[in-house]
């Protein structure tokens, strides 16, 4: 082959995630994998409690990841991640990153216990939460992450989620842990640079990833990245940080806030709201950004 | 070293000189000296081991888990409420082949509330797939527990060893502390051949479809089938290195007697008294205690109720709507092996009422009366 210059690639090339794995069609979860395991590296140990990705992997005794995984109970993705950090270092690795890696109903509802207990000791371990906003692995029901207005198999359209989506940045920033941050599976570089930097830090660690799943939001397979970009430049999920649970950092600030129609017109989880519905939640979407970019502006 | 301690701190001294790496544990009455003397001693450092204090017990198992997988030796204690709370990861220890080593106070189960002593909260898990261990001395908790890492360690099969609340987690008595050395050289380091490590990556316990489950399942089971010799064996050994033997069972009195019964925990040491107190009445009886009620000794209590023309258990828990459940484990051991042996029922000392050696006689002489068993379970002491 002919020596070709070629760009120079903003991600690694290595991939600790391979081909095989059970995903539907355009799955945001299993680029959030990809793109984190090429920031973790090989010295990893995954804790994956019942969500999705416990299917994706494949089944036993095969692996789509090679790193290894410990496949816990649903509401123990943190403690788990605890025991394995404090046992790995009991014989003599300190070095290995722990990651629990749980969907948004592992992480909002049911492992929020787990997960706060961790917080508030900072047990040395990674959290990363991928967030498909309801439970995809079960077909669709609404978890504490589904955001109002949204369709799922529990919250039909006759009498759809009347409530806003839990605030899971505001709780685990009240625990005062190290770093907390958002990402997008449509900012890879982004996504990528936070992982590498929250695998450096000691302490808990909070990493909020938002992975379209075109199963459940009856959206296009080709529109995954679309929406994962379009989420971040109308504000309805913002890119941002905080260490220490104070200081706030926005990472994307987008030149022109788009309005949510767009975003919203293309996934078929919100084709039955009214016009008032959609103002009444782009008045939310704004409330919550001037909100955030006033805690930005403190620091 | 000899030291008066107490039945909880029993457990702390046997977690400390097996070497616990990891401890993770929660507070629950009547357990927490257990807990409180093992942070102290991770804390000035007599013990070189990481002690996670959780929010709950369920993530007290979720925390040992992790540990154990990773190669660590681990520990944990609770009671009642905090075990049932555990239920699901018990599953989840021996499905995963995850030697922890737990220590349970018997206390009842609420409501109404009680901190008093009885074996519902343990006998509710029996078939989680843990060996438990019923203790009726503080020299018994101390040796079982490093009995239970060496047995557990080697069947990769997590262990109970239980204690009833106050009775014995409470009472102080004369223990034996052995000499670290030969702990160590009775009790090597826990290396599992695979354990989580991203030197060699493995998925565990990921989706298993029903063409491997039924196998693996099948191996937990000869895992426990081959636990009560082993058992025997490290008693043995355990014996010789510290002059006291490890049994599965106790024998008081059996050899000769008419009407044997059958208990465990701190009511078997009392029943031996009343044992006693019925031979010099003439009366010839014997006391069979059992302490491993998993994996169940089948063998031992038909060979030792061979001789007996009556036997009586006694049992301090009861399964709603059907019997005790040390009689129904031994009705079902002795089926086709009894001879027409009649087997008694007792349900006695729920939620802690005393058990004294009055309640044995008033057992005895029931059986005694009777020709065999008239309902299905006798309820002694109880106001009806």
């Amino acid at each position: 082959m002919n020596k070709q210059k070629t760009m120079k690639l903003s991600l690694p090339e290595e991939e600790l995630m391979n081909s095989g794995h059970l995903a539907c069609q355009g799955c945001g979860a299993t680029l959030a994998m990809r793109y984190a395991l090429k920031a973790l590296g090989k010295r990893t140990v995954l804790c994956i409690p019942a969500c999705c990705w416990s299917v994706i992997d494949g089944p036993f005794p095969y692996s789509s990841l090679d790193v290894p995984i410990f496949h816990c109970a649903f509401e123990t993705a943190a403690v788990s991640a605890s025991g394995v950090k404090a046992g790995l270092e009991m014989v003599g690795d300190t070095e290995t990153t722990v990651v629990a890696w749980a969907g948004d109903g592992g992480t909002f509802d049911i492992g929020i216990q787990a997960l706060s207990g961790v917080a508030e000791r900072n047990d040395n371990i990674l959290y990363i939460c991928y967030d498909n906003e309801a439970y995809m692995n079960t077909g669709t029901q609404r978890s504490s992450a589904t955001p109002w207005g949204a369709w799922t198999t529990t919250t039909p359209v006759k009498h759809f989620k009347e409530r806003p989506k839990k605030d899971m940045e505001a709780i685990m920033a009240a625990h005062r842990i190290p770093y907390i941050a958002t990402a997008s599976v449509g900012y890879p570089e982004d996504l990528f640079k936070k992982v590498k930097k929250a695998k450096d830090i000691q302490g808990t660690r909070f990493l909020h990833i938002y992975a379209p799943c075109p199963t459940g939001w009856k959206s296009r397979p080709e529109d995954t990245i679309k929406l994962a970009r379009m989420v971040v430049q109308n504000s309805t999920f913002p890119l941002y940080e905080i260490e220490w649970g104070e200081k706030y950092k926005l990472n994307i600030k987008p030149r022109e806030k788009k309005p949510i129609i767009d975003y919203l017109g293309i996934q078929g989880r919100f084709r039955h709201l009214t016009k008032e519905d959609i103002a009444h939640m782009q008045e939310e979407v704004d409330k919550k950004w001037e909100r955030l970019l006033k805690q930005c502006e403190v620091n | 070293m000899r030291k008066v301690i107490m039945g909880n701190h029993a457990l702390s001294y046997g977690a400390m000189i097996s070497r616990s790496q990891v401890i993770a544990a929660y507070p629950i009455t009547p357990q927490t000296q257990v807990v409180e003397l093992l942070s102290e001693m991770c804390a000035d450092k007599t013990l070189d081991a990481k002690f996670i204090k959780v929010e709950s017990e369920h993530s007290a198992m979720a925390a040992c888990l992790g540990a154990s997988l990773a190669g660590a030796r681990t520990f944990t204690a609770t009671s009642a409420q905090g075990l049932a709370l555990m239920h699901e990861l018990l599953h989840w220890a021996s499905g995963g082949r995850l030697p922890v080593v737990m220590g349970n106070i018997n206390r009842s189960m609420a409501p109404g509330w009680s901190i008093w002593s009885d074996q519902n909260d343990s006998l509710s898990q029996r078939d989680t797939g843990w060996m438990q261990f019923y203790c009726c001395s503080n020299q018994e908790v101390l040796d079982t527990v490093i009995q239970a890492f060496k047995v557990s360690e080697k069947l990769l099969i997590p262990s109970m060893v239980i204690l009833d609340a106050f009775t014995l987690s409470h009472t102080y008595e004369v223990v034996d502390l052995p000499e670290q050395e030969k702990v160590d050289e009775y009790l090597p380091p826990f290396k599992p051949l695979i354990r989580i490590t991203p030197d060699e990556p493995h998925a565990f316990g990921g989706l298993t479809s029903p063409e491997h489950y039924f196998e693996l399942r099948y191996k937990v089971q000869k895992a426990m089938e081959e636990g009560l010799a082993l058992i025997e064996e490290t008693g043995r050994e355990f014996e010789k290195m510290f002059g006291r033997y490890l049994g599965i069972v106790e024998d008081h009195r059996c050899e000769d007697a008419e009407l044997i019964l059958i208990t465990s925990g701190t009511m078997g040491s009392t029943a031996k008294i009343a044992v006693d107190e019925l031979r010099e009445e003439g009366i010839k009886a014997g006391n069979l205690r059992i302490k491993v009620f998993r994996p169940f000794p089948f063998d031992i209590i038909r060979n030792i109720l061979k001789g007996a023309q009556k036997v009586a258990v006694v049992d301090r828990n009861i399964s709603y709507g059907h019997h005790g459940m040390f009689y129904q484990e031994v009705k079902s051991a002795m089926y086709g092996h009894s001879n027409g042996l009649p087997l008694f029922g007792f349900i006695a000392g729920l939620g802690g009422r005393d058990i004294t050696p009055t309640t044995f006689k008033e057992i005895a002489n029931y059986a005694l009366e009777k020709e065999k068993p008239e309902e299905e379970i006798t309820w002694i002491g109880v106001n009806r």
